[in-house]
């Protein structure tokens, strides 16, 4: 699938102004929340939507590094921040009493997550990158399915004897004493909450080095040669695979710890939180925000994340509004005709405001 | 285009000695050719494309390509380069078969091509589409580029200064922060070419390079070939309509005709030789 | 014979995914998009029967009609008003702008018929026949003919008639279609509606076969109907057919001889396996890259 005409140009200074833009953005994002919640004026509804937004905001960075500058659609990516959460989820709690530092426990976490996820992308990279277009589209989504119904049938517990896991229930048995990690279509229960949202901040901005200095650079270049033409970017020596595979793999990652985060921030977690609606749900930030603009998603998501939550007044109108929203910026950033009217419509009115 | 006559054009005093030194230091020394074609031949289905195509090309020639449309031209780049596998024949590149290489590994081993149908990076720079040339020129790991490791900047500041080099041969450097697809038609050519050398080729292909360009710039064109060929010691091998363009800086010419070779030689002696004046103007 | 009744049971379970699959893959076979709002269109068309029914007591074939005609209208006019001013826009875009829709529908519902699930009258007999040992009930012999007709309907549209030729002129080369004077944007509404009409009746089968109606009942359908359209190549009719069938079958095997909760898994690795050993699908047709 051609995913865009008009891409993020990674043309030198251009990118390097996009990367400083992202970086003061993110973190003057956290210097104003954190002076928002030392004086108490943040409500405890946006305190808990702090690191689920930031946890979002890693996964779209690293979709729109495989969807913006690799130019495959992924419909999968919530399978790999599932992946990331469950495996980040038992980690922390086999460590639980080994490492007694909630922060240093919490990193391993999110390591090990990332490190599966993107062992798990590249495994799933392996058939997916062979197709294209809308078959490799439809080939993530299958994946992101098989993903959630294998954590639906996983069980996962530790007692003295050690580690035991099973795919069928009957057979899962624990000694009294035993801790259960996850428990099939009930997820993971009685999980530590031990993440936090300068942790989250730090991730992002991870994120944020680690897509930017891929970027600009050969492994960058040789993606975004391979997006733009694939027949042109082989023929100067660029494997395809390989190329498309590296972008599948860190966007894996960067989700895979983002969902860690994400796993750590709440004390129950069922698998069908990661289905085939989050992963639409992170497509949706990573295409509003702009393919291939980083700002642009960071922008789009927490706006995204937080407008259902302004809008909770008007109750069940509320999804149907942001639906209505999503249509008409699509149709707004896309027609011609529709964009020239708006703009006529904003100028002459900025002409009458003068 | 097929009904341009050929017979009586002007062969550049230049590339006549040109062909004489060119001359001098391939076939008369006895050395090997950098391209060896040896009865070449594909087939699609029932219909031959190519069949029996012999061809050499030596080191520091300019090689021309010509024939009537439809002759199957691209289709011997596109053998050439392992878009396609060819049916019968083989194909040797600096004495080594080229039998079951990929086209990254027929660029890793020396031959860059450009497309008849522009193809760049339409989204990059200029720079940026010269500096994927260099690929394989100038490796680093990505783990290199995310921690931005020494070898990072090194090999960037020469990537950087060579694609620059680049730019400047072919007379680009203006545009350098362009991105691709906004580039005059012209310079899109130019751009082609210069990214296919940034992978330090020793064979060259260009498929209609002065294709859309006017006479001045074919003109400049013609210079920029010779100018490469000299400068980075390398063969050319090219398709090309533009007899003007042809007789004016090749060496050698093959003549193809329903995917079969129908004459191969001197320009003069294919300016004179009645199969080819038959293949173009017709009965 | 438990093996031929689960065969018959994944026949009927195929021919609404196959007739749902026809929908998606007419759409992209002619407009070159995935329509993520095609099973909320059959939601919709399962809340019209399930009024139409149970409120005001219409006969079966009345309701059915009634479905129709309303998702035939709401396809044409999504088309119109979300889709055709996307006609330059990249697919990506109209994707979104396709999910928007997908979630216009399913909280325009919710708000219309609250969350709550309402039960579908059974309107087809209860009884089933015996064939051999195994049993078969009505319910599922109507569907697997109902899929049969509308398969021969539909070809003899595509292959007989003047806008069925005009269809395919524009999967083949909208460019060129409108060259020769086919209005394109007619055949696009077209390709809407039937496959609209075709929503309404596989939802009339669905609320049938599992007789829960909810506003998020199409998405699963959607999804796996989806995927028996890129099995038998997306974009090939005759490859909808074959995919949905294969896709029920494979589906009634998984949750009979393997696990239940697994079935859903097998049948996307069942789909992955195709698509590597044939890219574009069993019946699709290869691209070739002109270089």
């Amino acid at each position: 699938m051609k995913t865009a005409s008009k891409l993020f140009s990674p043309g030198g200074d251009k990118m390097k102004r996009g990367r400083l833009i992202s970086f003061a953005l993110v973190i003057a994002a956290y210097i104003i929340i954190e002076i928002l919640l030392k004086t108490g004026n943040l409500s405890s509804l946006f305190k808990s939507l702090l690191v689920p937004v930031t946890c979002y905001v890693v996964a779209s960075l690293g979709l729109n590094l495989n969807v913006g500058i690799s130019g495959e659609l992924n419909l999968g990516q919530a399978g790999f921040m599932s992946v990331g959460a469950f495996c980040g989820i038992c980690v922390s709690g086999m460590l639980a009493n080994t490492i007694t530092v909630p922060v240093v426990r919490l990193m391993i976490a999110m390591f090990c997550g990332a490190c599966l996820a993107a062992v798990f992308g590249f495994l799933i990279g392996i058939p997916v990158l062979k197709l294209q277009g809308d078959y490799l589209a439809i080939v993530t989504l299958a994946f992101g399915q098989i993903i959630k119904s294998i954590f639906m049938n996983t069980y996962i517990g530790f007692d003295a004897d050690g580690l035991h896991y099973s795919f069928v229930e009957s057979k899962f048995k624990l000694q009294p004493g035993g801790k259960m990690l996850l428990n099939g279509p009930m997820g993971a229960t009685g999980t530590q909450k031990i993440a936090n949202f300068t942790v989250g901040i730090v991730l992002i901005l991870i994120a944020l080095i680690i897509i930017y200095n891929l970027m600009i650079s050969r492994s960058g270049r040789a993606i975004m040669a391979a997006r733009d033409n694939r027949i042109a970017a082989e023929s100067i020596g660029v494997p395809i695979s390989k190329t498309k595979m590296l972008a599948f793999v860190v966007s894996a990652f960067l989700a895979g710890a983002a969902g860690a985060l994400y796993g750590l921030n709440y004390a129950t977690l069922v698998p069908n939180k990661f289905d085939f609606n989050t992963s639409i749900l992170i497509l949706v930030f990573v295409v509003l925000g702009g393919l291939g603009n980083m700002t642009g998603t960071i922008i789009s998501t927490i706006v995204l994340l937080i407008l259902p939550e302004l809008l909770r007044s008007l109750q069940d109108y509320r999804m149907l509004i942001y639906a209505v929203v999503l249509i008409l910026i699509m149709l707004v950033t896309n027609n011609e005709w529709l964009k020239s009217r708006v703009k006529g419509f904003t100028s002459g009115k900025a002409k009458g405001g003068a | 285009m097929a009904k341009l006559p050929i017979s009586n054009l002007p062969i550049a005093e230049s590339a006549q000695t040109d062909r004489l030194k060119a001359a001098e230091n391939t076939k008369q020394n006895g050395k090997a050719p950098v391209l060896d074609v040896q009865e070449l031949g594909i087939d699609f289905g029932g219909l031959t494309a190519v069949n029996d195509l012999s061809l050499q090309v030596y080191d520091g020639e300019i090689v021309g390509l010509i024939g009537p449309n439809g002759a199957g031209k691209t289709t011997v780049f596109n053998l050439l380069t392992k878009v396609y596998k060819p049916t019968r024949g083989k194909i040797f590149f600096d004495g080594k078969d080229t039998a079951g290489k990929s086209i990254v590994d027929i660029n890793k081993a020396g031959i860059a091509r450009t497309f008849q149908n522009i193809r760049l990076f339409g989204n990059l720079s200029v720079l940026d589409n010269v500096k994927t040339g260099f690929h394989n020129v100038k490796p680093y790991s990505p783990i290199t580029a995310i921690l931005r490791l020494p070898k990072y900047y090194s090999a960037e500041r020469e990537i950087e200064e060579k694609s620059m080099e680049l730019l400047k041969f072919l007379e680009l450097d203006e545009y350098a922060s362009v991105t691709a697809s906004n580039l005059p038609y012209g310079a899109q050519r130019r751009l082609e070419i210069a990214r296919a050398l940034a992978t330090n080729p020793k064979l060259l292909l260009l498929d209609e390079p002065a294709a859309g360009m006017n006479p001045q710039e074919t003109e400049e064109l013609m210079r920029m070939i010779r100018f490469v060929r000299d400068h980075f010691k390398i063969a050319v091998l090219l398709i090309e309509h533009d007899m003007k363009l042809v007789m004016g800086i090749c060496e050698r010419i093959t003549v193809l005709n329903y995917g079969m070779m129908l004459a191969q030689g001197t320009p003069e002696e294919i300016q004179s030789n009645p199969e080819v004046i038959k293949a173009y103007l017709g009965e | 014979m438990q093996f031929l009744s689960y065969l018959i049971n994944g026949l009927g379970l195929g021919s609404v995914y196959a007739i749902i699959a026809l929908g998606y893959t007419m759409v992209y076979g002619i407009a070159k998009m995935l329509n993520f709002a095609h099973g909320d269109v059959i939601m919709i068309g399962a809340y019209i029967a399930f009024f139409a029914l149970a409120r005001f007591g219409f006969p079966f074939p009345v309701a059915v009609l009634l479905a129709m005609l309303v998702c035939t209208t709401l396809g044409v006019v999504i088309e119109r008003l979300a889709y055709k001013p996307l006609r330059q826009a990249t697919s990506l875009s109209v994707l979104i702008t396709a999910i928007g829709v997908s979630y216009f529908l399913q909280n325009g519902a919710q708000i219309l018929w609250s969350s709550s699930s309402k039960v579908f009258p059974s309107v087809i007999s209860a009884g089933s026949i015996h064939l051999g040992s195994a049993s078969v009930s009505y319910l599922t012999i109507l569907t697997i003919l109902t899929c049969i007709v509308v398969m021969i309907c539909l070809t003899l549209f595509i292959n007989k008639t003047k806008t069925g030729s005009a269809m395919r002129a524009c999967s083949e080369d909208k460019g060129a279609s409108m060259l020769m004077g086919i209005n394109v944007n007619r055949i696009i509404s077209i390709t809407f509606a039937i496959g609209s009409g075709l929503a309404a009746i596989a939802s009339v089968l669905l609320a049938s076969t599992y007789p829960s109606v909810y506003p998020t009942m199409g998405s699963m359908p959607g999804i796996k109907a989806f995927t028996a359209a890129v099995f038998g190549g997306i974009g090939s009719i005759p490859g909808a057919f074959v995919g949905g069938l294969i896709l029920g079958i494979i589906e009634i095997f998984a949750k009979a001889y393997i696990s239940t909760q697994l079935s859903d898994a097998i049948v996307f690795a069942v789909l992955i396996i195709i698509l590597l050993i044939k890219p574009t699908g069993l019946l699709g047709k290869k691209i070739n890259v002109k270089v």
